[in-house]
């Protein structure tokens, strides 16, 4: 699985990486996760609002954190 | 609150969730649970707020012994006084924005503000500034991707410059301290700032001063839309947690101003500003100061009040506090990543000429 955690550096994208990884390993898998902080680059993903959650090549979600619970679910599902 | 009220509050809370709610009919207990704490909430607050005054007069005066009529007395009253008094009005407002505006997001609005022209489309753009959740940490991404998807770059400067004008917080603080007139005219005036500004920038054609990459940037992928797909249950804590984070980003900035303000509170002779304040040299004096000062709404506003008890004209303070939150150095510094300094410093001129012209007509009508 390949993650990447859109975002600028704020708090906010802190905060989703760190959720993101606790799920990561409450589940046991192991991915590769990468910040993109590029405004260029985010944009071009189509997301304005960040953070963003990006699984394998699809945002799955953007401008919000969700909790670990329901990052382990959006993960879990794929 | 009575028991009946209570009920009908239930009711019409049940009401809200069959309306809304895409899950399964929830029973009785599971909205008790959601919407119960925050009736709860609701209640401490307004017990919280109306007893403010009263509250403190027992302890500064009556519990402390200190003289209403002293200099300290009165800086301490209203150090205490007021600083509840703003949190209680942020905290409130805060949770209750977030909770209404999780319901819009950059993305609808963008989709609303896509193939309008100037005109009507820098009116729409200042319109959804105020009513869309907009942090400027993201100010960069949102500027492009609107210039991306074609929505004028006058129309996209609207939008900015709107969204910080007239926040929240500066709307309940005005509403909370001078009435519904000045915060009428703050709100219908910010506005015509952001049309005209928009409309302004727009008209000089500066697309040459917008570092070209953003006009080369394609969108690509999936757009996902924020404000779809959540419930009542993500809604409500994201409202907590904005409280939360907003009260934790701002407390130095009210801390600070409420304590300048309890000093001209209490030692500040009226006549200085009498004599000062209220020449032709006020406004564009306060506007000077404004610009360059970074501090938001909750941090501005206990120096209105002071100001405006000590007789300084309300269309200066008003132009102090929109040239202080309309025009923030750090938001600048992150736009320079996406525009030329020749088209920041036409913006800083052409937004602060605006907030120039609103404070010398507030002086005369007010």
């Amino acid at each position: 699985m390949d993650i990447k955690i859109l975002g600028s550096g704020c708090v906010n994208c802190q905060n989703l990486e760190t959720n993101t990884r606790a799920a990561l390993t409450s589940l046991g898998r192991d991915a590769d996760v990468e910040k993109v902080t590029d405004p260029g680059e985010i944009v071009s993903w189509g997301v304005m609002s960040t953070p963003a959650l990006v699984i394998d090549d699809e945002v799955v979600l953007s401008g919000r954190v969700p909790s670990v619970a329901q990052l382990t679910e959006i993960l879990a599902g794929r | 609150m009575s028991i009946a009220s209570l009920i009908d509050y239930r009711r019409l809370t049940m009401k809200l969730l069959h309306a809304h709610s895409s899950d399964a009919m929830p029973t009785a207990g599971s909205s008790l649970r959601r919407w119960g704490p925050v009736l709860l909430a609701a209640v401490v607050w307004w017990l919280l707020y109306s007893g403010n005054r009263p509250f403190w007069n027992r302890v500064v005066f009556d519990a402390v012994g200190m003289d209403p009529a002293s200099h300290w007395g009165e800086a301490v009253h209203f150090f205490f006084y007021d600083i509840s008094k703003i949190a209680l009005l942020l905290s409130g407002v805060i949770f209750l924005v977030t909770v209404l505006r999780s319901f819009m997001s950059v993305e609808r609005t963008r989709a609303l503000l896509g193939g309008r022209r100037e005109g009507i489309g820098n009116a729409a753009a200042a319109g959804l500034g105020v009513v869309t959740p907009f942090c400027s940490c993201s100010a960069v991404p949102v500027f492009m991707g609107f210039v991306a998807a074609g929505v004028p770059l006058g129309v996209t400067l609207s939008f900015l410059i709107a969204s910080p004008m007239v926040n929240e917080v500066a709307i309940v603080l005005l509403f909370g301290l001078f009435g519904w007139e000045v915060t009428a005219l703050y709100i219908a005036f910010g506005l015509l700032i952001a049309i005209v500004a928009g409309t302004v920038l727009g008209r000089l054609h500066l697309e040459r001063w917008v570092e070209p990459f953003v006009f080369e940037t394609k969108l690509r992928g999936k757009q996902i839309d924020p404000s779809k797909g959540l419930s009542w249950d993500d809604r409500l804590p994201m409202g907590r947690e904005e409280v939360v984070s907003i009260l934790r980003k701002v407390w130095p900035y009210l801390l600070v101003g409420i304590g300048v303000g309890a000093v001209i509170h209490g030692w500040a002779p009226e006549a200085w500003f009498a004599d000062h304040a209220t020449g032709p040299f006020g406004v564009p004096i306060a506007v000077g100061l404004g610009v360059p000062l970074y501090s938001n709404a909750a941090g501005v506003m206990p120096l209105v009040e002071v100001l405006h008890d000590k007789g300084v004209p309300m269309g200066t303070l008003l132009a102090f506090m929109m040239s202080v939150v309309a025009l923030s150095l750090p938001e600048m510094i992150l736009l320079r990543r996406v525009l030329k300094p020749k088209l920041i410093a036409t913006y800083i001129g052409v937004v602060a000429t605006g907030i120039l012209l609103t404070g010398l007509l507030f002086n005369i009508i007010l």
